[in-house]
């Protein structure tokens, strides 16, 4: 027998979202209440999976009566909200967040970002051109700057971390969401290996003195790639398959099915190209995983295609 | 959960002191980082894997925290070191002409050659200030203010002679009618007897005759409001707190004063310290707090020897403890915390994080704190300033206070007058003095010289003009005026300040103290700084009018997007410098 949990009754609550008035189930989010009416609001640092960190400010909407814009992704709808998600002050500050990222990160494999960009008219070269990567972003000291001359624009770039069989780090790309050290601490898996470390824009995702992640607490779960919403974190073979240029999403397949290493039954997802496994998922809708998993359903699937 | 610890021990003089944490949890983290950096001046792994065992805390969350404030090194560092202020009323008293000197004498600035570059230290009217620590067995901090280079370079050559520095200036001590500076300068800051003699504790007894709601009722009929920036109703937040049937409930008193051009605090402390535990045991009494914590910013070593033994020798005489002044059922106890560099951590929900173990982060709210503010629970969180009002209140009676001031703006207010002004020092005033009388009452600008501009409320406040000494000083006239009071800041500018590079430095504080959590400030803040620099050093990426209008849209999305009240205000002075003082067309011309 299943057993469904389905919790205490809930009320409607009413509410203006965009002129409209709409009723969603309390305790829902303004982002839930956009969902459900087919608004879509861009977000980042959001995760289905994950507590909202607040972080990105890219789903900032209008809620009359509130000195400053709140985050649509956290803040929980209200019996007589009013609402705007398109107005000129919700627009200029998405336009505004998305080119002050382009403008310090390499937004290049994030998926979405050029639609959000074009559709605000963001233009992150309007900052001046990029700075040159720097290899001391691990050392730098809070409260400390060299003194800028603004002739070019500061940014995250920095060489990657390669050092370890399984991940690449590529925090050229990395918008500090929190995702994955949510995913890696409390949230879910518990291992706590990274942290951001750092202050301000130096701030950075960090093992403890920056060790590789091979001298950490690292489990290899995967979990922290899974929810990157960038692709700052990523497998190690999609990554040297992007580079050699055979990365082809188009060309895969996703088969979910179960791993066989132990009797817990997470879901895994097979993402198979050219008759090769080249990546596993789990869904996020699965309640045994969540979307997460270990390193061996992650990836322990070689023998798979031992032929 | 299971640590993995790096593969290093610490040195013996570092296990000693973190093994004193023995048994104590996450929230003393903060505590036994600056345990190890007083003992050696810096943190190793050694000493950070030692912090974790002990505490049982992720050696990668340990290291996240302990990277966040300025006053740690993770790298090494000689045991001396002097801070130097280069922050705003410094630099307008010469700070830039001594760090040249240092720079040319001992080696650009960095931990190798003695002496770090520092934002405000709180002793605006001794500029310029330099702090020079040094770790050991017992570690030595000396506040050097006014100092030279001379002195800086002997300092950094020999470290500190003594423990802590001198006095605040505070020229209204002993004036008749003041009230929240009336023992300052009179009593004797160590002595309880002394500050009895002076009608401390008679306030408390008057609480406790009151009862808890009764005290909330006067609070609120005084219409106290914070004295942060913020001015939130006092008596309202009290109030929301007390009704929480959630226990137990906190107290936090926010002395992390970092607002450059902001020493009120520090004055209240270090002038009248037992005020500040009677004033925090009086919150504590009304919302029903058990415990109560006190964060100091790191760098008030004066302060912080006299509140250590004002909170001993209350406990000694049961003005702390359980059954306060025999009061069966109130107990109230104080825990210091020192901060260590990081003025995000003065924002009201990022002194939570802070005092809990964890990044200085500030939190998104709702919750509010009432609700759920320090380790989850109902909080109360008021600045130095706005608790020694209570007394006053509760003394004076609510009616007697109203009469102070305005009727918008009620009782006596501080204000710190710093920069180009011939008598810098914290006064108090009533609310509703003009600008212009308070300017008199601090000897104006020095003789010859002509007032250039003033910054109300500090680095997150704003420019006014001299045209506008009018301004009767009190919140509702401010907000009218377009300009906010802040923390009290009123830094003095004159015909030879360079308000090109004062602005460059308002920029460079933002940039530097803003946590990194959100974009628009962490980002915004760097671009800010880039569009200044760009416009004031006239070179432009393509036109003025382009970097002008860059800052105008980066400065509305840092205020209307940022999570808290840094990234919020961080375009403030900036905007008023090119709009309302007319630095704009000046840098476009």
């Amino acid at each position: 027998m299943t057993i469904v949990e389905i919790g205490l009754p809930k009320r409607l609550v009413e509410l203006t979202l965009d002129g409209e008035p709409v009723r969603v189930l309390e305790g829902a989010t303004i982002l839930d209440a956009c969902t459900a009416q087919g608004k879509s609001i861009p977000t980042l640092c959001y995760g289905d999976t994950l507590k909202p960190a607040n972080a990105c400010r890219v789903c900032m909407v209008e809620v009359e009566g509130s000195r400053t814009l709140v985050p649509s992704c956290s803040r929980k709808v209200e019996p007589g909200m009013v609402v705007k998600t398109d107005s000129e002050r919700t627009n200029h500050s998405r336009k505004l967040v998305l080119e002050l990222l382009g403008s310090a990160t390499d937004l290049s494999t994030t998926p979405h970002v050029d639609e959000w960009m074009s559709a605000c008219g963001a233009d992150p070269s309007r900052f001046g051109p990029p700075a040159p990567p720097s290899a001391d972003r691990d050392d730098r000291h809070p409260g400390e700057h060299e003194e800028p001359d603004g002739q070019t624009a500061a940014t995250v770039r920095q060489p990657t971390k390669v050092d370890n069989p399984l991940y690449v780090r590529d925090l050229s790309k990395c918008i500090l969401c929190y995702k994955c050290v949510d995913a890696c601490g409390d949230q879910w898996q518990n291992t706590f290996a990274i942290s951001v470390a750092g202050r301000g824009f130096d701030s950075r995702i960090s093992t403890e003195f920056s060790a590789p992640l091979p001298e950490s607490a690292c489990v290899y779960c995967g979990n922290c790639i899974e929810v990157c919403p960038t692709g700052a974190l990523s497998f190690k073979r999609e990554h040297d398959k992007r580079e050699d240029g055979t990365w082809d999403e188009e060309a895969q397949t996703r088969t979910t099915t179960i791993c066989t290493f132990c009797g817990v039954g997470c879901n895994l997802t097979l993402h198979v190209q050219d008759n090769e496994i080249v990546k596993v998922t789990s869904p996020h809708e699965s309640t045994v995983t969540h979307g997460n998993l270990c390193i061996k359903g992650r990836f322990g699937w070689q023998h798979v295609q031992n032929r | 959960m299971d640590l993995k610890l790096l593969d290093v021990e610490p040195s013996e003089a570092e296990r000693v002191v973190v093994d004193l944490f023995t048994g104590m949890g996450r929230d003393q983290l903060l505590p036994a980082l600056h345990a190890v950096n007083d003992r050696v001046g810096w943190i190793s792994q050694g000493a950070l894997n030692h912090i974790c065992r002990v505490l049982h805390v992720p050696p990668a969350e340990a290291y996240g925290v302990a990277s966040f404030y300025s006053l740690f090194s993770l790298s090494e560092r000689p045991a001396k070191v002097v801070h130097v202020c280069v922050d705003l009323a410094c630099q307008v008293n010469g700070a830039k002409s001594l760090c040249d000197r240092l720079t040319s004498e001992l080696g650009p600035a960095g931990a190798r050659s003695g002496w770090l570059r520092s934002p405000c230290l709180g002793v605006c009217e001794k500029a310029p200030a330099a702090l020079a620590f040094q770790a050991g067995e017992v570690a030595k901090e000396q506040l050097l203010a006014p100092t030279t280079a001379g002195e800086v370079i002997a300092v950094a050559a020999a470290g500190p002679s003594h423990v802590d520095g001198g006095r605040a200036e505070v020229p209204q001590a002993g004036a008749a009618g003041l009230r929240l500076l009336k023992r300052v300068g009179v009593v004797d800051p160590e002595s309880l007897d002394d500050y009895r003699a002076a009608g401390g504790y008679a306030a408390l007894r008057t609480a406790l005759h009151l009862g808890p709601s009764g005290v909330i009722r006067e609070v609120t009929d005084a219409k106290l409001v914070g004295r942060g920036g913020a001015a939130f109703p006092t008596g309202r937040k009290w109030d929301a707190t007390a009704r929480q049937p959630v226990r137990p409930h906190y107290l936090v008193c926010n002395a992390d004063e970092s607002e450059p051009g902001t020493f009120k605090d520090r004055v209240l402390m270090e002038g009248d310290p037992f005020a500040v535990i009677e004033s925090m045991t009086i919150a504590a009494f009304a919302a029903g707090c058990s415990r109560g914590y006190l964060y100091l910013r790191g760098e008030y070593p004066r302060a912080l020897h006299l509140l250590r033994n004002a909170i001993a020798r209350a406990r000694e005489r049961n003005f702390l403890g359980d059954n306060i002044m025999g009061h069966e059922g109130f107990s109230f106890d104080i825990e210091i915390r020192r901060g260590a560099g990081a003025y995000i951590c003065g924002e009201e929900t990022a002194i939570f994080n802070s005092i809990e173990g964890f990044r200085g982060e500030p939190r998104s709210k709702p919750p509010f704190p009432v609700e759920s503010g320090l380790f989850g629970k109902p909080t109360v969180v008021n600045n130095v300033e706005t608790l020694v009002n209570v007394p006053v209140i509760l003394t004076e009676g609510c009616e007697a206070y109203t009469r102070v001031g305005t009727s918008g703006s009620t009782g006596p207010k501080l204000f710190c007058l710093s920069g180009n002004v011939s008598r810098p020092g914290v006064y108090e005033v009533p609310f509703g003095t003009t600008l212009g009388e308070l300017l008199d009452l601090a000897g104006g600008v020095p003789p010859g010289r002509e007032l250039r501009a003033v910054l109300l409320g500090g680095a997150a406040g704003g420019f006014v003009r001299p045209d506008e000494l009018d301004l009767p000083l009190t919140l509702e006239d401010a907000r009218a005026a377009g300009t906010t009071l802040g923390s009290g800041v009123v830094l003095v500018l004159d015909d030879t300040a360079d308000l090109g590079a004062f602005l460059l430095r308002i920029a460079a504080f933002f940039r530097d103290e803003s946590c990194g959590q959100c974009v628009p400030c962490r980002i915004g803040t760097v671009r800010q700084e880039e569009a200044m620099a760009r416009l004031v050093g006239r070179r432009p990426l393509t036109t003025s009018a382009e970097d002008l209008q860059l800052l105008k849209e980066v400065g509305q999305v840092m205020r209307d997007s940022s999570i808290c009240g840094l990234g919020q205000t961080a375009w403030n002075a900036i905007e008023s410098a090119l709009y309302r003082l007319g630095y704009a067309e000046e840098a476009a011309s």
